[in-house]
């Protein structure tokens, strides 16, 4: 194989048109697998969620999961799809360890919800996605590759196989081909899975996260002349970050257009992402060309989704997450980069909870775009899963404003909740961070300040008040932090005769 | 006392009820006479005495508590190794899942043990249910007690012979193309493919989704009727499962009247293609219905002469994708694994090995029938002449209430002149495989010995979808009359083992 | 003309999975030329107006509700497996990539 140089993706963009397409893979969010009530929880020790439907055992046979399909449904319609009003399942055949009945029931001619949209915003333009269908599947088991270097398929010396995720419910999300985008591609292909991402979260049929597999995209990208027929796609496969998709469209674009620029043809394949290096690689090739030879499935009777049911479905849709993002920015008055940090940052959710719970906007995201966000990213831990609540934030807020704390102490209480001590007032108790207000404890130590600084005194009193400070500092840490700063110095300033 | 294994299972219940006999001495004299006869017949791929004598005692330890239990409790029955049971291993005639021992009962070996029937042991069948004379088993033949030099029909082969040779009073079996109908015809016993759906697939290794059946085996109609109400009813494991009512199949049998009845007889199965000797046999029991107040017109079914090629085409095509999993990575046969093979290279060797040819063959059929290419042209076609075969059905059934042809074109066959002839293998199913195609009730119930070689005849009785009584009650009319005729029940001229 | 020829017969082996010798190719696929020429027929009745049925029965939306049921042990799930290790299936190594 010869390697191509790659050409910069704003060069190529002179000469080529991209055209995108995503396929995206969702798992169900539900109690029970796709076609048998095995438990579908994540991390379970291996084969201890399976039974003879999913592991595939000599006379099992499926029975279809209502809640999967009414999740699938509720997608759909989310997506702006029609809803079949008829379809049946398929076998997709092929031979796979993984894969417990070496094929996989999915849907193939008749898939349940088709010809829906998705709007997304890219630097102010909002394009319009096509969704092609909707169609819903079932999970493969995972293979563990033993010898070899780290747990590579290639070089392994043999596999060990974990059904416990083979038939957890899928849906596969499918765009039409994504056309006019020119070098905002890379962008349209990240806002587009965000806004997916959202609404799906939005729907709570799933989890989306990401770093688990529960939402994996593959990237579909061609190029070719302005005018010209589309090219050869890639498929790169399982690209599992918002950041990698732009990169994989981007690293696309230009490997493609190098190729073309050598006179030679793009290869229709699969290829995997490498996060190490922002590039794709090309998958092994087959020795021969797939034929997974489709036919309706014969053991599950057709799915034939009545038109009140659709509707009654229809009815627990939530207001669509771009819906609600324009609501809340106008309603907390804040601006679109303000608004796309707090979503970027997974905040939008947590501040509008916490201001339900009786902050005032600008405080709630002060704390859970400031502080909060700051330990997140120490830790590495998403804001929702810092075991900080949105009504923890909300007390911490009403402490200041009641005048209870300062910023310092409130900081040192969001601690003790991240350390697990329990709730803000748990904390404040325990730790004893109250606020010095008793006139006369702080009285007794701003006597001793002013004595100990008698020199600062001296000049406060002829009149260089900004000197203050330095006697308010003197208070604060004779009190640990405890004293209130601003009253500290409305009393210095009345002891040394001056007025403030 | 008679010999229990000569009592009909009704018999037996009514003894076991009264407290004539006990669970555990039925169970014994069943197991003395497969111990005598089965080296000669091998009807039976595994039975353990120990596990059927528990079986029974605990019949016997329920009853005497007083419980309230089945009609058909205590009897023994022959189980056809394609149901999965959790005490027995279950090969399906393969070598790929030779002493598989399964983690589970299918519903159907649970409705059994639920009624207190003994299960006596797993029985021979051609591999994967594929076949129509047991020879396609990767453990020897099943021969046919009426000639141990003949076949015992298949696919359900071993379990046809165990009630034909006094083994046991009943036997299971499934029919995806016949493997019910014809064994019971040419071994001379009562053989019924319920209607599809009304007897659950759950645990039984599949063939054909589409067209996989399981039903009863007996000596008599009103046995053939206990078994089916035992083992039918809703199943919600299977989603194909019907959820009504089970036909009133054991008052049917009772009822035994055929008086204003109306029969068809299918002109396209009333020819040459069957043996003179079965045909003649076929019309005198119409003849025999028309006296008993039936009546008989002849009806055409056009489109019936497609249906074998049609199942040639959607079973395979199934089964391609259903025997898949047999790929040597979670339980089964594995050929190979010596560290130089990949899975790939071991599912192929493994699969070479352990499929016998006639597996293969429709294997690679289906793949065929299913391809790229070629899915309009073989199986969206077959799938077309489904629809064709359910009009000829919906218009026969406008005029008639059950439908009549012999159950299959000859008496049985010696044991290898077929073995190696698809095409000739796959005829002995012409006549029962319409009702598979579009899952109506069926029965095929012993009319007597064809002229020239003295062996039995079927005749085939079908009826709509969910109207398995009626076969049940013309069944049983027609054998009461024949028996009264021959002044015996056929299977008493079967020459003793 | 051969409905079949024996190249495809090869193809399909593969595809099905079936390491097959050369005497067997041979020999299936004079069979499977026999069985599909006669089998063919099926499209001279099958013409563009008559709908395929494939289910017997014309039953819609059999659903199970979304309960949890106890399914097998890890012990049972790997009572017949060919090999097994650290609670799970051994397999041999893998070529391909994942479809």
């Amino acid at each position: 194989m010869s390697t191509t140089n790659l050409v910069p993706f704003e060069e190529a963009l002179t000469r080529y048109d991209p055209v995108l397409g995503m396929e995206t893979h969702v798992e169900l969010g539900t109690a029970t697998k796709m076609f048998c009530p095995c438990p579908t929880g994540f991390g379970a020790e291996p084969n201890t969620q399976v039974c003879p439907v999913c592991l595939g055992l000599p006379g099992s046979l499926p029975v279809t999961n209502r809640a999967a399909v009414e999740s699938a449904i509720r997608v759909g319609l989310a997506l702006h799809c029609e809803i079949a009003a008829w379809g049946r399942f398929a076998r997709k055949n092929y031979f796979y360890p993984d894969m417990p009945k070496d094929y996989q029931i999915s849907q193939y001619d008749e898939p349940l919800c088709v010809d829906g949209y998705l709007d997304v915003e890219v630097e102010g333009r909002t394009i319009r996605v096509e969704i092609e269908r909707v169609h819903m599947e079932e999970d493969t088991g995972k293979s563990l590759h033993v010898g070899g270097a780290t747990g590579r398929i290639h070089g392994a010396d043999h596999s060990l196989v974990d059904y416990n995720r083979a038939g957890i419910p899928l849906i596969e999300i499918v765009t039409r081909p994504i056309t006019g985008t020119g070098e905002l591609a890379p962008q349209v292909a990240r806002a587009y899975a965000t806004e997916l991402r959202d609404l799906v979260r939005s729907l709570g049929v799933s989890d989306v996260r990401m770093e688990e597999g529960s939402m994996r995209f593959d990237v579909n990208v061609s190029i070719a002349p302005p005018g010209a027929e589309w090219g050869k796609r890639t498929e790169t496969k399982n690209v599992n970050s918002l950041r990698s998709i732009e990169r994989a469209v981007r690293s696309e674009v230009e490997r493609q257009a190098g190729v073309l620029d050598a006179g030679e043809k793009v290869t229709q394949e699969t290829r995997h992402f490498q996060e190490n290096t922002g590039t794709t690689a090309a998958g092994r090739s087959k020795e021969e060309a797939q034929d997974y030879r489709y036919f309706p499935e014969p053991d599950l009777v057709p799915l034939a989704p009545s038109r009140e049911w659709v509707e009654e479905l229809r009815g627990t849709l939530p207001e669509p997450p771009a819906d609600r993002r324009k609501r809340l920015q106008n309603d907390w008055g804040v601006s679109d980069f303000e608004m796309t940090s707090m979503r970027n940052a997974g905040a939008v959710d947590l501040v509008e909870a916490t201001i339900a719970a009786g902050a005032p906007p600008a405080d709630a995201r002060k704390w859970w775009m400031g502080e909060l966000a700051r330990r997140g990213n120490e830790l590495g831990t998403p804001l929702d899963e810092l075991g900080v609540t949105p009504a923890d934030v909300a007390r911490v807020v009403e402490l200041v404003a009641e005048g209870s704390l300062n910023d310092k102490l409130a900081r040192q209480v969001l601690d003790g909740v991240l350390a697990g001590e329990g709730t803000p007032d748990t904390v404040v108790e325990a730790r004893g961070l109250q606020i010095v207000r008793d006139s006369g404890e702080l009285d007794t130590v701003i006597d001793q300040v002013i004595a100990d600084n008698a020199a600062v005194a001296e000049k406060i009193r002829g009149g260089k008040t900004a000197a203050v400070g330095a006697l308010v500092g003197g208070v604060m840490k004779a009190t640990r932090g405890q004293a209130d700063a601003g009253r500290a110095k409305e009393l210095i300033l009345e002891k040394l005769g001056v007025s403030g | 006392m008679s010999d229990l294994t000569r009592r009909t299972a009704a018999e037996l219940a009514d003894d076991l009820r009264a407290g004539a006999v006990s669970a555990e001495e039925v169970a014994r004299a069943h197991l003395d006479r497969i111990a005598a006869v089965d080296g000669k017949v091998s009807a039976f791929l595994h039975v353990d005495e120990e596990n059927t004598l528990a079986q029974a005692r605990a019949v016997d330890t329920r009853r005497a508590a007083g419980e309230e239990l089945g009609p058909l409790a205590g009897v023994p029955l022959a189980l056809k190794d394609v149901f999965t049971t959790a005490d027995m291993p279950t090969t399906v005639g393969s070598k790929i899942l030779e002493g598989w021992r399964p983690p589970y009962d299918s519903t159907i070996t649970e409705r059994l043990r639920a009624a207190g029937v003994v299960i006596l042991g797993k029985t021979n069948m051609d591999e994967f249910a594929m076949g129509s004379s047991t020879e396609h088993s990767a453990y020897g033949p099943t021969h046919n007690p009426w000639d141990l030099t003949r076949i015992p029909g298949g696919s359900s082969g071993g379990s046809s012979a165990a009630v034909a040779a006094y083994e046991a009073p009943l036997s299971l079996g499934t029919d995806t193309g016949g493997s019910i109908r014809q064994p019971a015809s040419v071994c001379g016993i009562v053989g019924v493919k319920p209607t599809y759906g009304g007897s659950s697939r759950f645990g039984v290794v599949a063939f054909a989704s589409s067209l996989d059946t399981p039903g009863p085996f007996a000596r008599t109609v009103l046995d053939a009727a206990l078994l089916h109400e035992t083992i039918s009813g809703h199943d919600p494991r299977d989603s194909t499962s019907i959820d009504q009512p089970v036909p009133p199949v054991v008052a049917a049998a009772r009822q035994a009247d055929v008086s204003g009845l109306r029969v068809g007889v299918i002109r396209e199965f009333d020819g040459e293609g069957s043996q003179p000797g079965v045909l003649s046999r076929v019309h005198e029991t119409v003849e025999v219905l028309e006296s008993l107040g039936a009546k008989v017109v002849e009806v055409s079914c056009p489109h019936f002469t497609y249906a074998l090629s049609a199942y040639y085409l959607i079973a395979p095509s199934e089964a391609s994708s259903n025997l898949a999993r047999f790929d040597a990575m979670r339980y089964g046969l594995r050929v190979g694994d010596d560290g130089t093979h990949s899975a790939e290279e071991v599912m192929a060797l493994t699969r070479a090995a352990g499929f016998g040819p006639e597996v293969k063959r429709r294997i690679m059929l289906g793949t065929y029938a299913l391809s790229s290419g070629y899915y309009d042209a073989y199986y969206g076609s077959a799938q077309k002449v489904r629809t064709l075969v359910a009009r000829d059905f919906a218009t026969a059934y406008e005029q008639v209430d059950v439908l009549v042809a012999p159950t299959t074109p000859t008496t049985a066959f010696p044991i290898g002149e077929r073995v190696d002839d698809p095409m000739a293998m796959y005829l002995a199913d012409l006549y029962t495989i319409p009702s598979n195609l579009v899952g109506n009730a069926s029965m095929s119930l012993p009319c007597g010995l064809a002229e020239e070689d003295g062996l039995p005849v079927g005749f085939q009785i079908m009826a709509p979808t969910l109207a398995d009584d009626r076969v049940y009650r013309v069944g049983a009319a027609l054998e009461a009359a024949l028996n009264e005729r021959r002044g015996h029940a056929l299977l008493e001229e079967a020459p003793s083992l | 003309m051969s409905a079949i020829t024996r190249e495809e017969v090869a193809h399909l082996a593969r595809l099905s999975r079936l390491a097959l010798g050369e005497d067997e190719l041979d020999h299936f696929a004079g069979q499977l030329d026999q069985i599909i020429t006669a089998v063919a027929r099926v499209s001279e009745v099958a013409t563009a107006d008559v709908p395929p049925t494939s289910h017997p029965l014309p039953v819609t939306n059999v659903l199970r509700d979304d309960d949890v049921r106890p399914g097998l042990t890890a012990e049972q799930a790997l009572s017949g497996a060919p090999a097994s290790e650290q609670q799970r299936f051994r397999v041999p190594r893998i070529l391909e990539e994942e479809a």
